[in-house]
């Protein structure tokens, strides 16, 4: 990820055939949302609905009528057409990509909930615990994915970390619950380096594999051993959620961001941390350079092959700490399979957020959304099957990587075993 | 050099009969193609065995082992349940295979099952009163069609915008088990009087028989087997015929093997890919219409039972060639039904078997691994079968 913009920068007025089409492509579907929402959401609802902000029944609350809400969205997608068709955003395409998500998102809650209330607050809390094993894996792909070796093992190594973090949680403490899961999670991605950087094999290939086994070996044991112990070895309770003293009491973002469980705090620094390691340190840009370069990063002194050990292992441990969250942050006991897919959501988070820690986070909310969405939708019980809800995530990805919206670019060098000259 | 090459010009052609040839030709790779995947399906089960000495103490390894041997090949029964267990293996391994020889990486055999399992059941359960010959391969057809649209969709997206269809299909996966849950419960497919998301049942027209009931044993009547399995060793000879013996074939094999090679040469890279893709996803729909026409006799949610991911497992453990993933379909058809009598009989569970497949995956990736342990020599080292994300 060589900064572009200062070549760019002067050559901002010969764009990329490819950008041109993107951006027009962009601004179709804004007019096509705006043709949608006027039609289907203004036209097909009368009634009001309410939002609800505050802890109880009557704070802070908003009601609006729901054609109302669906008419004005439907002119601001207009408006966000004409302007992307005509003038473009520039460099603020992306922003306005994401303001216009939620603004479809408010319309759709909108119109789903016309004639009753919706708790706003109580869908965000779940979207960010919905959100957090989802970004662990992603982070844990960026990390290896920087280094140009792609993890397709994220599942594996998230099942791994909650299996370690239900069994030495019970035993021990859930505190070494956790670091016994971060480094079985670490253990799991040393298996995919050796495949992966020692044997030269497949990436995709060592990835399934950490995968099947690790399904297969966690379902074993826990048929074998934890069903009839389950007491003494599968037991281990949840962590509850922590109360930020002073940042807790914002009103209405407080409550969805600052009362949450240790892992989400994880989560929120993890994300820091990396994106200043990655992108302001030496250690960042030699892992960058072997991920982009390994040829040019070998012939300036950096070990490749260590420096893809050591991350892909860090990458590890980030899915078993995120895997962890599923028994000692939310489930509190371990099943077969629980993880149910989140991994590979997360890959597809670390597509969607482009390789980026904060990219990552971003779109593994937009996927928790999604999930928490669905589990509204479903009690409310609106015309729209919940599947669709489910699907969302991985419509996107296959959208965003066929460069419709913003192209997708991975680390060069991305899947490619390295062989020392 | 050349002294050593002449004499090997010279020599008369050996006097064998073309069938040896053919079966045991001479410049066959002996150690890539046998010991090593033996020596790996060795290795990865004297682990399980470990894992089994770890759990439940070194008594319970020969009972188990025993135990799965005998569920897989002693007896009529037994046989019957492993190849029937291999049918679906075969299909949706010659789906991942024939991906591999156009160099494509279709992990979406799963996806591709469970949208084909679920067109051949909405054919099967239709069209009362057709006789079997043409109704059967009418639902078949009806898989092969719904997997090859579901391959089809990461074939053009792979030729015309470059996406990498290990990420198109991964996601195509959940994308078709979440329209399977979805389609389950609508009114002309969900079976009446059930709130469950479960398909009707397929009409004994379109049900594959079982072809082991004239045998002169004992209960003969209660093997499975059925014309699945014939089918399924037609296609893989018909895909071997289409990959070595037709234009096509050797078109993907050429993009497989170079795809700018390929292109220089007048090959339309962007068609094979999607023809490969869409070939692909077909077969793996016909082994999604297979266990729904066969013995579960409608679909399920999660009827494919990670045969998919199995499938990636057997196009390597076959090198991606036909009789190769026949033979490697037989092995875990082996595992899988011996490893339900393993869990009836012993106490070992059945999950073991999973582990031990993804042992044997891992020293087929890593034949250095293979090598290194046993001290074997020779054998010609594979190259990457997929490209990374970026190509």
């Amino acid at each position: 990820m060589v900064d572009l913009t200062a070549v760019t920068g002067s050559v901002e007025l010969v764009r990329a055939p490819a950008e041109v089409r993107r951006a027009r492509i962009l601004g179709i579907t804004y007019l096509l949302l705006a043709v949608v929402v006027y039609f289907v959401f203004a036209a097909g609802t009368d009634g009001d609905v309410t939002f609800r902000f505050g802890e109880q029944a009557g704070d802070l609350e908003w009601t609006v009528s729901a054609s109302l809400l669906a008419t004005v969205a439907a002119i601001i997608f207009g408006f966000l057409g004409g302007v992307q068709l005509t003038k473009g955003f520039g460099s603020k395409t992306n922003l306005v990509l994401g303001a216009a998500m939620g603004v479809f998102a408010f319309t759709f809650l909108g119109w789903a909930g016309a004639g009753k209330s919706i708790g706003i607050v109580g869908i965000l809390v779940t979207t960010v615990a919905a959100a957090t094993p989802i970004a662990f894996g992603a982070l844990s792909g960026v990390m290896c994915e920087r280094v140009a070796v792609i993890n397709i093992g994220i599942e594996g190594m998230l099942l791994t970390g909650a299996f370690t973090g239900a069994v030495v949680g019970t035993v021990l403490s859930p505190v070494l619950g956790i670091i016994g899961a971060t480094l079985a999670g670490g253990v799991m991605a040393l298996g995919l380096a050796v495949l992966a950087i020692r044997y030269r094999v497949d990436q995709i290939i060592a990835g399934v594999v950490i995968n099947i086994f690790a399904l297969g070996i966690t379902s074993f044991l826990s048929a074998q051993v934890l069903v009839e112990n389950a007491s003494e070895l599968n037991n281990p309770g949840v962590l509850g959620p922590l109360r930020i003293p002073l940042l807790a009491d914002i009103p209405v973002l407080g409550r969805i961001l600052f009362n949450q469980n240790i892992f989400v705090y994880v989560l929120y620094s993890l994300v820091g941390v990396m994106t200043y390691l990655l992108f302001r340190t030496r250690w960042g840009l030699r892992s960058r350079a072997v991920g982009e370069h390994p040829k040019a990063a070998d012939t300036l002194g950096i070990d490749v092959f260590r420096t893809r050990y050591r991350n892909v292992f860090y990458g590890g441990m980030i899915a078993g700490f995120g895997g962890a969250y599923f028994t000692l942050g939310s489930v509190g006991s371990f099943n077969e399979n629980m993880t149910a897919g989140r991994g590979f959501i997360g890959l597809a988070a670390m597509i969607f957020g482009r390789w980026h820690p904060v990219g990552a986070l971003a779109a593994a909310l937009v996927f928790g959304f999604a999930e928490s969405l669905q589990i509204r939708l479903s009690i409310l019980d609106v015309g729209i099957p919940s599947e669709f809800l489910l699907m969302a995530p991985y419509v996107v990805t296959i959208i965003v990587v066929a460069g419709v919206v913003g192209a997708a670019r991975p680390p060069a060098a991305d899947g490619q075993p390295y062989i020392k000259q | 050099m050349t002294q050593e090459q002449m004499p090997t010009t010279e020599q008369p052609t050996p006097a064998e009969p073309r069938w040896m040839q053919r079966i045991a030709p001479r410049d066959v790779d002996w150690t890539t193609l046998v010991i090593i995947p033996l020596l790996a399906v060795l290795s990865a089960l004297i682990i399980g065995a470990v894992i089994i000495v770890l759990t439940d103490g070194f008594g319970a390894v020969l009972p188990a082992y025993w135990a799965l041997f005998k569920g897989a090949f002693v007896g009529w029964s037994s046989i019957s349940e492993t190849l029937l267990a291999a049918t679906p293996l075969i299909l949706a391994g010659l789906s991942v295979a024939i991906g591999f020889q156009a160099g494509l990486f279709n992990i979406g055999a799963e996806g591709q099952m469970t949208i084909g399992g679920l067109t051949a059941v909405i054919v099967g359960f239709n069209f009362e009163g057709l006789p079997l010959v043409v109704h059967l391969p009418l639902a078949v057809l009806a898989g092969f069609l719904g997997g090859a649209l579901w391959g089809f969709i990461p074939g053009i997206l792979r030729a015309r915008t470059g996406a990498h269809e290990v990420i198109t299909t991964i996601m195509l996966n959940f994308i078709a088990y979440r329209t399977l849950d979805y389609m389950l419960k609508l009114p002309f497919i969900q079976k009446e009087g059930r709130f469950d998301p479960v398909s009707k049942d397929v009409l004994d027209s379109a049900t594959f028989p079982p072809i082991l009931k004239w045998l002169p044993v004992e209960n003969a009547d209660r093997l499975r087997l059925h014309l699945g399995f014939i089918v399924a060793l037609a296609v893989a000879w018909l895909v071997y015929w289409i990959l070595y013996r037709s234009t096509i074939g050797f078109e993907f094999r050429a993009v497989g093997a170079n795809p700018h090679a390929a292109k220089y040469g007048g090959i339309g890279v962007a068609t094979a890919i999607v023809l490969v893709m869409a070939l692909a996803g077909g077969l793996a729909g016909m082994a999604g219409g297979n266990e729904t026409l066969g013995v579960l006799g409608r679909a399920t949610p999660g009827f494919t039972a990670q045969i998919g991911f199995d499938a990636i497992a057997l196009a390597l453990l076959g090198r991606s060639h036909p009789g190769g993933v026949v033979l490697a379909s037989i092995l875990f058809g082996a595992l899988r039904a011996g490893g339900r009598t393993m869990q009836a009989q012993s106490d070992v569970g059945i999950d073991l078997i999973v582990v031990v497949q993804a042992l044997i995956i891992v020293f087929i990736a890593a034949p250095e691994l293979v090598r290194a342990i046993y001290r074997v020599k020779g054998g010609k080292k594979q190259g990457q079968v997929t490209r990374g994300w970026s190509t």
